[in-house]
């Protein structure tokens, strides 16, 4: 499970860093939005990546509660368990 | 942070964007001479981005019948149509409206952005999922979050995404309400809709479009995209507003399924308003009378359209792919739009300004909205303005 969800947190810095520049540094505590200056609409898009990625679907819903990038790794690695 | 700190937040960035003395957003208008001119400050200026595609909110038949309206039945119903009771001109409206649509029923409501609000949370609900075009209008956005539904976006304008995200849900693709427009309100583009309801009919889900920018621009009689595309029937639910093409406000539902009805029994934009007033209703009817009769005013609309979007793509200025009464310049940042705007009204041409994140992809947009009534010298002007305009932009 745990490799799962590094995995799940690799692949989604890979996408984030082509979002926010290479130059970025990105750890699973860092703030989505006040950090890496993603907006509403980045984000969104981000996650219709992630789904392609995954091959999930992600209710925008759930966003409301994600604010860093571990726990959006953690409602992808959520989601992608319950499909399995 | 307390409170009103994220207030102070906007103002600030509203203030590093735009300077001071420039009222971008809700410019004073001082009169209003016509359908095309007003007057804003000391000067005369020509709307060119109101979206009253069609002209009428001059037209003397609907000034007549709000005028009326008022005489006999008041300025306003003072509450909600559950709380007290349905007037025979909201009734009538929408007969007409499902008469229109040869459909079996409509629901009228007191704005478009309610009409969205109200069928789309009326419609879906908790364990139901939506499934909408990325570039959806904020009111979509909305009506998706008041239903409790999962809210699940497709790309723009992409029937093949669509499919793969149906794909995806499985058997819960039957308890799925699909999401079009028939023309996108930032780029004027129309939805692929041959393609959206192959899918949806693939899938055994449900579609609602929306028809607001649409509406009395489309089709032989100005149904929308349904009536040019010959799909009417083969969509569930046609949403629109009465606030572009005809010229005042409201919004409106219509549908063959029987379960229309039952929203206004659930839906609570519906139930917690007030019903539209006696004038809007009047003026609605006698517009829409014009705007199925408007073979001609489309004709002139599409004349002004084509002549518009040729003059600026031949400028090289970015628009959007293809023409509508919606035309969008696509400026690299908000400093050069904001430049093309302030430019535009300087030579008496009055444009919406919009920028991200209200926009798609992070652009910033001059957008122009076009009309029947706009004459041949007005938009000779609004051409020559933007070719001179091109240079100081972009050098």
């Amino acid at each position: 499970m745990l490799n799962d969800y590094n995995d799940v947190l690799q692949k989604l810095c890979h996408h984030l860093k082509q979002l926010a520049g290479p130059e970025v540094e990105i750890t699973p505590q860092t703030d989505l939005i006040n950090e890496l200056a993603i907006d509403s609409v980045k984000l969104l898009n981000l996650i219709m990546e992630i789904e392609d990625e995954f091959d999930i679907s992600v209710p925008i819903n759930a966003l409301a509660d994600v604010q860093t990038v571990h726990e959006l790794a953690n409602l992808i690695h959520r989601i992608r368990s319950q499909k399995q | 942070m307390s409170l009103l700190d994220k207030l102070d937040a906007v103002a600030a960035a509203r203030k590093a964007l735009l300077p001071e003395g420039i009222e971008v957003f809700g410019t004073p208008i001082e009169e209003v001479y016509s359908s095309t001119e007003a007057r804003i400050g000391d000067h005369r200026i020509l709307f060119l981005g109101t979206n009253n595609y069609l002209g009428l909110t001059f037209a003397q038949e609907c000034r007549d019948a709000a005028q009326e309206a008022i005489h006999s039945e008041g300025t306003g119903t003072t509450g909600s149509r559950m709380a007290n009771g349905s007037y025979s001109g909201h009734r009538a409206l929408e007969r007409e409206f499902a008469e229109f649509y040869q459909c079996r029923s409509c629901i009228v409501f007191t704005t478009g952005y309610q009409a969205n609000l109200a069928t789309i949370s009326g419609l879906a609900g908790p364990g139901d999922i939506v499934l909408i075009d990325g570039d959806s209008h904020a009111s979509i956005y909305d009506g998706c979050r008041l239903s409790g539904a999962e809210i699940i976006r497709f790309r723009h304008n992409d029937a093949a995404d669509l499919e793969k995200r149906l794909r995806r849900l499985g058997e819960r693709s039957r308890s799925t309400l699909i999401i079009a427009e028939g023309i996108y309100s930032m780029l004027g583009d129309r939805a692929p809709l041959a393609d959206i309801v192959k899918v949806k009919d693939a899938y055994n889900s449900t579609l609602l479009l929306d028809e607001a920018h649409s509406l009395g621009v489309l089709g032989e009689t100005g149904q929308g995209l349904v009536e040019e595309t010959g799909l009417l029937d083969r969509v569930d639910f046609i949403t629109g507003t009465f606030s572009k093409s005809l010229g005042g406000i409201g919004g409106y539902c219509v549908s063959n399924h029987p379960q229309l009805d039952q929203l206004r029994y659930v839906s609570r934009p519906y139930i917690f308003t007030a019903s539209p007033t006696p004038a809007t209703i009047a003026s609605t009817r006698a517009a829409l009378r014009l705007l199925r009769e408007g073979v001609e005013l489309r004709r002139q609309l599409w004349k002004n359209v084509h002549q518009l979007y040729s003059q600026l793509k031949e400028l090289g200025y970015r628009l959007g792919p293809e023409p509508s009464p919606v035309i969008a310049t696509i400026l690299e940042t908000p400093q050069q739009a904001l430049a093309l705007w302030k430019g535009l009204l300087e030579h008496g041409i009055y444009v919406n300004l919009v920028l991200p994140p209200a926009t798609p992809e992070g652009n910033s947009l001059v957008r122009c909205s076009v009309s029947a009534v706009h004459t041949s010298e007005q938009m000779n002007h609004v051409g020559k303005t933007f070719a001179k305009l091109r240079e100081t932009i972009f050098q």
